[in-house]
């Protein structure tokens, strides 16, 4: 789950974590007045958008007076933001966050990620802070510092100090950025983060070290004991395809292509996406409707599938182990006649009860295609459009 | 032989009583499995399909000389139960439940190298369909029917394309030594590496189908070790070739973050380690076959 910019300073400033101030606008009005209680003579104003390369993209401005406060809100507020993680429909920006501009001495990068090959936390440092960390890597590899992380005592002094002398923080700095890093991972390990970025990492000259941009992403299965962080959750951020299968226990991403996939298993539905691609089609989603697909999921599955404008045809594919074929297909014909799809239904089943379920569909007098084989399924989806052209 | 798993393996179920553990048990038991007894704290001294339930792994090994479990602990207690299982002396551990956290499952690690290697428990999963030997043990939650017996390994992070693969072999009447299910989460028991060690040693497997996907280094590791270590054909697949970055395909560990996360990437890979690799997921019975000759039945 990822949250907003001035939420994860709120949390990281819980955690004990040296952060501006700062105060949160929704409108022109409320951002001009955040800068008065703030006070100084010169603001940052930032779109609060789920992504980073906002700086890049338009969506950070430095104001002078409440006037340009005022023009810069109103220019980024309710409109989207296209940067380069964002893909071509960018998000909505309902939510400013105005903070005191600083004079910046020097900038770091700060990151805490969770590191699959290792199987531990890994502190990532870099004196070349304000750059993409992705760009870093692959430009100067050699510019990117990795401290492991022992789990089972956590991160130490010496390993925090280590690194803030590696990335460049003067003797004088290096106390501060050191305190930081430790409590960014305490904040990390205590709130289940599998991702933190403090990015720039900053020597000001009137707050000493900050961190100017801060961003977290947690892990979902962890949110069972995180309830606070749940609340942060931003509706208006997320796709509202996704969102509305997720509330449904079905995993479902959004994609390009115009043929509907609901399949059993994420691997099956991975593979499923691959061959269309393979037979000449553009798959239009992934879901897994999970193991135990009962009529009812099946059901919520097409309604979810066909809210997507761009499909043409829908692809069934189901291996029923634990399932039954025979009840999949009860699911299949009940949605087929309840939402009447008006598109080529294209349906794949094998495995238990594989001639039963088949038989129930082609019995059915629905206009629905079954096999039994992945192949001719796919196949049969992608022709079911090249030939309405 | 097979790997792993066999007639005689006593096994012991953590959250025996629980709904979906009894379906599964019964499943497992039904299919030969040697289920000894089973664990639910509280509920020790009763019993439940017609075996014994302890209220703590200690106390069921030392009764019942369990030597593998398998886990259908809801996410929020089961890395508690693996690390139980570890320290209940359990040598092979089977766990089911998906949706642990990712900083558990690190603490998990951590605390099953407290155990010296050559004593140290095997954990397969979570977030995986288990383990079969066909025709004599599962040790999962797999449709036993769908497999043959036979001299084909195979090692899948998804469970539902590890049923295809093997339902696709048995149609061409190709069967399977034993089939094992790594899991799809970010951490995880076992790695490729680690089953492809195993299939190598075992007399009875004689090609290895190895099913992975987008995420994680597991499958570059593994590439590197068929090179080294594999006399066996290896043939491999990998799910997520037209998975967009930087999105999660349904299993927590199925995204790609960095370089050699992809599923380009991976195959590359595998193609320059020897692997042959499954064009299309329609294809895993006549790839197996072609790559093995005659020696795949």
């Amino acid at each position: 789950m990822e949250i907003h910019e001035y939420q994860a300073k709120q949390l990281l400033g819980e955690f004990g974590v040296n952060i501006p101030p700062g105060g949160l606008a929704y409108s022109p009005e409320q951002a001009v007045y955040r800068a008065s209680e703030l006070g100084g003579s010169r603001w940052v104003v930032k779109a609060q958008i789920y992504s980073g390369g906002r700086g890049k993209a338009g969506g950070i401005k430095v104001c002078g007076d409440s006037h340009e406060i005022w023009d810069a809100s109103e220019s980024l507020l309710g409109r989207r933001l296209v940067t380069v993680q964002t893909g071509p429909a960018g998000k909505p920006i309902y939510r400013l966050y105005v903070e005191p501009a600083f004079n910046i001495l020097s900038e770091k990068y700060f990151g805490l990620v969770l590191d699959r090959s290792r199987e531990c936390i890994v502190a990532v440092g870099s004196a070349e802070g304000g750059m993409d960390i992705e760009e870093l890597a692959e430009s100067r590899p050699d510019a990117i510092i990795r401290t492991e992380i022992e789990p089972a005592v956590g991160m130490q002094m010496f390993q925090a100090k280590r690194l803030a002398y590696q990335i460049g923080f003067d003797a004088q700095d290096t106390g501060q950025a050191a305190n930081i890093f430790l409590r960014a991972y305490r904040a990390f390990r205590d709130l289940d983060a599998t991702m933190l970025e403090i990015n720039p990492l900053a020597v000001t000259a009137e707050g000493g070290v900050l961190a100017l941009d801060a961003k977290m992403t947690f892990d979902d299965n962890a949110l069972f004991r995180h309830s606070m962080i749940s609340e942060f959750r931003d509706k208006s951020q997320e796709d509202p395809n996704e969102m509305e299968a997720a509330d449904r226990g079905l995993s479902y991403v959004g994609l390009e292509g115009n043929i509907g996939c609901i399949v059993n298993g994420a691997g099956l539905a991975m593979a499923t996406m691959d061959i269309i691609k393979l037979r000449g089609g553009e798959p239009a989603n992934f879901m897994d409707i999970g193991g135990g697909a009962s009529p009812s999921r099946v059901a919520k599955a097409f309604r979810l599938v066909l809210s997507d404008p761009k499909v043409k045809a829908i692809l069934v594919n189901i291996f029923a182990g634990i399932n039954r074929c025979d009840w999949v297909a009860e699911g299949v014909i009940e949605a087929v006649r309840r939402f009447e799809p008006g598109i080529p239904v294209v349906v794949r089943l094998s495995g238990t009860n594989m001639d039963e379920g088949l038989r129930m569909i082609r019995e059915s007098g629905l206009q629905i295609q079954s096999t039994d084989t992945l192949d001719g399924a796919v196949k049969a989806a992608v022709e079911s459009i090249s030939e309405k052209g | 032989m097979a790997i792993l798993i066999n007639r005689d393996t006593p096994i012991l179920v953590q959250g025996f009583t629980g709904k979906i553990a009894t379906f599964h048990s019964t499943e497992m038991i039904d299919y030969g499995s040697n289920i000894v007894g089973g664990v639910t704290p509280g509920k020790g001294g009763t019993r439940h399909l017609e075996r014994p339930v302890f209220n703590s792994v200690h106390d069921a090994v030392s009764e019942t000389g369990a030597e593998a479990s398998i886990i259908f602990v809801p996410p929020a207690f089961a890395a508690d139960s693996i690390m139980e299982a570890v320290d209940g002396g359990i040598q092979l551990c089977v766990a089911i439940t998906d949706g642990i956290p990712a900083q558990d499952m690190l603490r998990v690690k951590r605390y099953m190298r407290r155990v010296k290697k050559e004593r140290r428990m095997l954990l397969i999963g979570p977030n995986c369909a288990g383990v079969i030997s066909p025709g004599k043990s599962m040790l999962g939650i797999m449709p036993g029917h769908i497999y043959k017996a036979g001299s084909i390994g195979i090692v899948s992070r998804s469970g539902t394309l590890g049923y295809e693969a093997a339902y696709q072999l048995k149609q061409v009447g190709a069967g399977v030594s034993t089939s094992v299910g790594i899991g799809g989460d970010p951490i995880n028991g076992s790695s490729f590496r680690d089953h492809l060690e195993r299939f190598e040693q075992d007399n009875e497997t004689r090609v290895v189908l190895m099913i992975g996907e987008i995420g994680g280094p597991q499958e570059i590791e593994a590439a590197k070790f068929c090179r080294e270590n594999m006399s066996k054909p290896v043939i491999g697949y990998i799910a997520g070739l037209t998975a967009p970055k930087g999105r999660r395909m349904g299993h927590a560990g199925a995204i790609v973050n960095t370089a050699g996360e992809s599923a380009r990437e991976k195959v590359e890979m595998l193609k320059e380690n020897n692997v042959t690799i499954v064009p299309s997921p329609a294809q895993f019975a006549e790839t197996v076959l072609s790559a093995a000759g005659s020696l795949a039945t």
